[in-house]
């Protein structure tokens, strides 16, 4: 008997970059696969071609034994798979059971049938146990959990035999998700094949038969759940040759620039304590959703500081704005170089002077020339290639936009700089002179946290790293006496490696 | 699972929200619900009480004119148009769309409603001719917007310039006069009262109750009861929602979203063809340069019935009473003999005020929820 699912040699690039390289996945009927891997390791974009929403470059997909080349997700919904996102994907404004059977509404004669509508739904919302959830209520009025739940009761009302769960416990309390594993554990009884993904080893133990494990693009390993110690996943998930070289030398820790007291955000981070000295580079690392994004802009004042407080050389900025925080010493480059960090349209000197213009301005009128010979300057010093001051950043290689977005908080004269995924979506060897930046800067008396998903580059950058795990930052420890199956086990909030077998 | 204290935390956040479920007490909620019809009721009082003020002198002749049956006509009819055009700006809306080329559609469905008398048509069928014309327009700018996901502002800023255009070359510049039959049924459509002020008007009232306001007020009536229906029961409607408050998620359910986005444009377009149809039984010609500016006073009428720009929310209901606010706010201002320029300022203050009064409230009730 052909199995529900086989994936063969699924490839996708997306620019420069190969997202998927030759990945093969194999699902039995009624069979629960734990798809694992990194951030960034490929698995979401795996499943996104798996439902249709976007199509491989290569590659073939089996449905029991069947050609399946899903064009769109109603395809692949009319071949009996459903996906629940990692992302909450509701429409807010729309009520509970319209969410739930949104797409697939009881309908006659174009009118929907809002009883049979509000009936599927509860049926749906009864398989998952959720009961508490009020059909009638507007999708977006709900706690985050039971949106999540919500979105789970809609994959089941389309009676799939294929359901694909993206993190699907990353909002939900313990109580959920053990109601949860129960539903899994039911439909595999029915005869559903689940591929369930999750960061979290230990769920994945919990509920699947077997395990693949994702690298890079690759699939790199899969076996029988129950052979496999957390310890081997580990290695599976991480093992990689250290191919990237890391600049380093000793850096001087000068006195403490900025400390954190029991920062709390809005939902992120909860409590975070941490002291920066100049010199150092302090690496965050945490998985997608732990809260380090959130931690960089409430340090910076982008979000609210519920609780705690920041200060600079001694001097509280816990109320500042952004601006002051600016005028202070702190700087900020956002992951989202693209969105959040430069302004694409403009030149360099633009984006380079933009925080000081008027250093270059007399009455009021920026003068442009004067403006290029600084923005020369900093070009030189900062190695960026390009035509001249004068070319659009936009036109930049990913690697010479992250050293402009640097430079500019070079040039303002930023002390402390937060840099939120520095290498993200850049060459190999940008990211070397990127981390010659940041071991020079450190040189140079300045102090830098940096957060980074890539393990090796934290291991081979910092002089400290801290772990978030959950909104929660554990103390920071010299990198030398972390490991990245360490790094990664505490993240994921799992017992130390080597205390496993207990 | 192992329990972390987050997860734990995270169960507290949702037993608080159920809590919190429990809703707020019921003058509030009857109060939000009917924020932008109780504005309407204060403003019409409002206007009625300033009438009374200015015009109580002994030589007066009715200082509560502002209330009477003759004016309150006059509002209704004066509000019909923008009513039906809103019935179809509020499906637009709603999408997370807009559409800014509706005031030239109108001139355009107009002048084609008025050529085709001219050329000896009858009144039926040059309304199925605008409203014909005005399906074509909003299709062509679906097609566009679906097509190349273009931004809605710009291709119908686009539409707004080529309909204005060919209303203008198919009426060579000039209005488009068609021979009037007097008395016919099209050229009544929008006289303000039927029933002429005449002695036995109750008695009248009773007899012909359907005829106590201008025919043209049905049309808006029936209007807007097939455009809440369509948006409130059938599969169409719902996913017009579901496209407004997230498009990614309707993608990711199987709507087929560019189909159903030609279909809003196209659909709303009909609507703006049954407005011009009206307009052009009110001004009794087909004039191209008529209703200029007009489609800010449909967006004004539908964002002012608590529609958000950004889609997912609003209802035809909302906008009719929005559009009847925006018919007092003109016929006050010109009973109370306001000057045009005074008008027009505090229209556009009314505008701003409202749609920021209606934010607040919606604040206040996300806050609370």
């Amino acid at each position: 008997m052909p199995p529900r699912l086989r994936m063969t040699g699924i490839a996708k690039r997306f620019g420069a970059t190969a997202a998927l390289a030759g990945v093969d996945l194999e699902v039995g009927e009624g069979e629960v696969v734990a798809l694992i891997g990194e951030n960034g390791a490929g698995k979401s974009t795996l499943m996104k071609v798996l439902c249709g929403a976007i199509a491989p470059d290569r590659g073939m997909m089996e449905l029991d034994g069947r050609g399946y080349a899903p064009r769109t997700p109603l395809d692949a919904r009319r071949r009996g798979v459903a996906i629940v996102h990692q992302e909450l994907c509701l429409a807010p404004h729309l009520s509970v059971a319209e969410n739930i059977l949104l797409g697939a509404e009881p309908r006659r004669l174009g009118f929907v049938r809002r009883a049979a509508r509000r009936a599927g739904a509860l049926a749906a919302l009864a398989q998952l146990g959720a009961v508490d959830i009020d059909p009638d209520r507007l999708a977006g009025s709900l706690p985050l959990a039971a949106q999540q739940l919500v979105e789970i009761a809609r994959a089941l009302a389309a009676n799939p035999r294929l359901l694909v769960l993206d993190e699907p416990t990353s909002s939900l309390a313990a109580d959920d998700a053990r109601r949860l594993f129960a539903v899994v554990r039911r439909l595999r009884g029915a005869g559903v094949s689940i591929v369930y993904i999750s960061h979290f080893l230990e769920e994945c133990r919990v509920v699947a038969d077997r395990f693949a494990v994702l690298r890079d693009g690759r699939s790199v390993g899969s076996g029988a759940m129950g052979n496999a110690g957390q310890s081997t996943l580990i290695r599976l998930m991480v093992g990689r040759e250290v191919s990237e070289l890391y600049p380093r030398t000793a850096h001087v820790l000068g006195e403490p620039l900025l400390a954190l007291d029991g920062v709390s955000g809005r939902r992120l981070p909860r409590a975070a304590t941490l002291s920066l000295r100049r010199g150092e580079v302090l690496g965050i690392f945490g998985l997608v959703g732990s809260g380090r994004s959130e931690m960089l802009r409430a340090v910076f004042g982008l979000d609210p500081i519920r609780g705690g407080s920041v200060s600079i050389g001694g001097r509280e900025v816990t109320r500042a704005s952004p601006r002051a925080r600016l005028r202070s010493g702190m700087g900020l480059v956002s992951e989202n170089r693209k969105e959040e960090g430069l302004a694409l349209g403009r030149s360099i000197a633009d984006n380079l002077t933009l925080t000081r213009l008027g250093r270059y301005a007399r009455f009021g009128v920026v003068s442009g020339e004067r403006q290029r010979v600084a923005a020369r300057g900093w070009m030189d010093t900062l190695t960026v290639k390009a035509r001249g001051p004068d070319q659009a950043v936009g036109e930049l290689s990913g690697g010479n936009q992250q050293k402009v977005a640097i430079g500019r908080l070079l040039h303002h004269g930023a002390e402390i700089l937060l840099l939120d995924e520095p290498t993200r979506g850049i060459d190999v060897g940008a990211k070397t002179h990127v981390y010659r930046l940041i071991d020079e800067l450190a040189t140079a008396g300045k102090a830098i946290i940096m957060v980074s998903s890539y393990l090796p580059e934290l291991l081979g950058v910092c002089d400290t790293i801290a772990v978030m795990c959950r909104g929660r930052l554990a103390a920071a420890r010299p990198a030398r006496e972390w490991s990245e199956a360490s790094l990664l086990a505490e993240a994921i909030g799992a017992q130390p490696v080597g205390a496993e077998h207990r | 699972m192992n329990e972390t204290p987050g997860e734990i935390e995270t169960s507290d956040a949702v037993a608080s929200g159920e809590a919190l479920g429990s809703r707020r007490p019921l003058p509030w909620r009857v109060l939000e619900r009917l924020g932008p019809f109780l504005a309407l009721v204060l403003l019409w009082l409002g206007f009625g009480i300033a009438y009374w003020a200015c015009n109580h002198g002994p030589d007066a002749m009715d200082p509560w004119a502002f209330f009477s049956y003759r004016n309150s006509c006059l509002i209704l009819s004066q509000s019909a148009i923008v009513t039906v055009a809103a019935c179809g700006m509020t499906l637009i809306i709603v999408s997370g769309g807009i559409d800014l080329s509706a005031g030239s559609a109108i001139a355009l469905c107009s002048v084609v409603a008025a050529l085709v008398q001219l050329h000896g048509g009858g009144p039926a069928l040059a309304i199925l001719a605008a409203v014909g014309c005005g399906m074509a327009a909003g299709l062509l700018s679906g097609g566009v917007i679906a097509g190349t996901r273009m931004m809605p502002f710009i291709v119908t800023l686009g539409m707004l310039g080529v309909a204005r255009g060919i209303a203008k070359g198919l009426a060579n510049n000039e209005t488009v006069n068609y021979a009037e039959a007097p008395g016919s049924w099209f050229s009544v459509l929008m006289r303000p009262y039927p029933l002429d002020a005449d002695p036995g008007m109750l008695h009248n009232l009773c007899a012909h109750p359907l005829q106590a306001v201008a025919p043209g007020v049905w049309v808006a009536v029936a209007a807007v009861a097939i455009m809440a229906t369509v948006m409130g029961r059938t599969v169409f409607g719902r996913h017009v929602y579901a496209i407004g408050s997230n498009e990614a998620a309707a993608r990711l359910c199987g709507i087929r979203v560019p189909l159903v986005k030609i279909m809003v444009y196209g659909f709303a377009g009909a609507f703006i063809g049954l407005a011009a149809s009206l307009e052009t039984a009110k001004l009794h010609q087909g004039d191209p340069t008529t209703a200029g500016g007009r489609e800010l006073d449909i967006i004004a009428a539908v964002v002012i019935g608590g529609a958000s720009l950004a889609g997912g929310t609003g209802t035809v209901v909302g906008a009719v009473v929005g559009a009847v606010i925006m018919g007092v706010l003109r016929n006050g201002s010109q009973q109370l003999g306001w000057p045009t320029y005074m008008q027009e300022i505090i229209i556009g203050a009314v505008i701003v005020v409202a749609v920021g009064i209606d934010r607040l409230r919606l604040r206040a009730s996300a806050q609370a929820a």
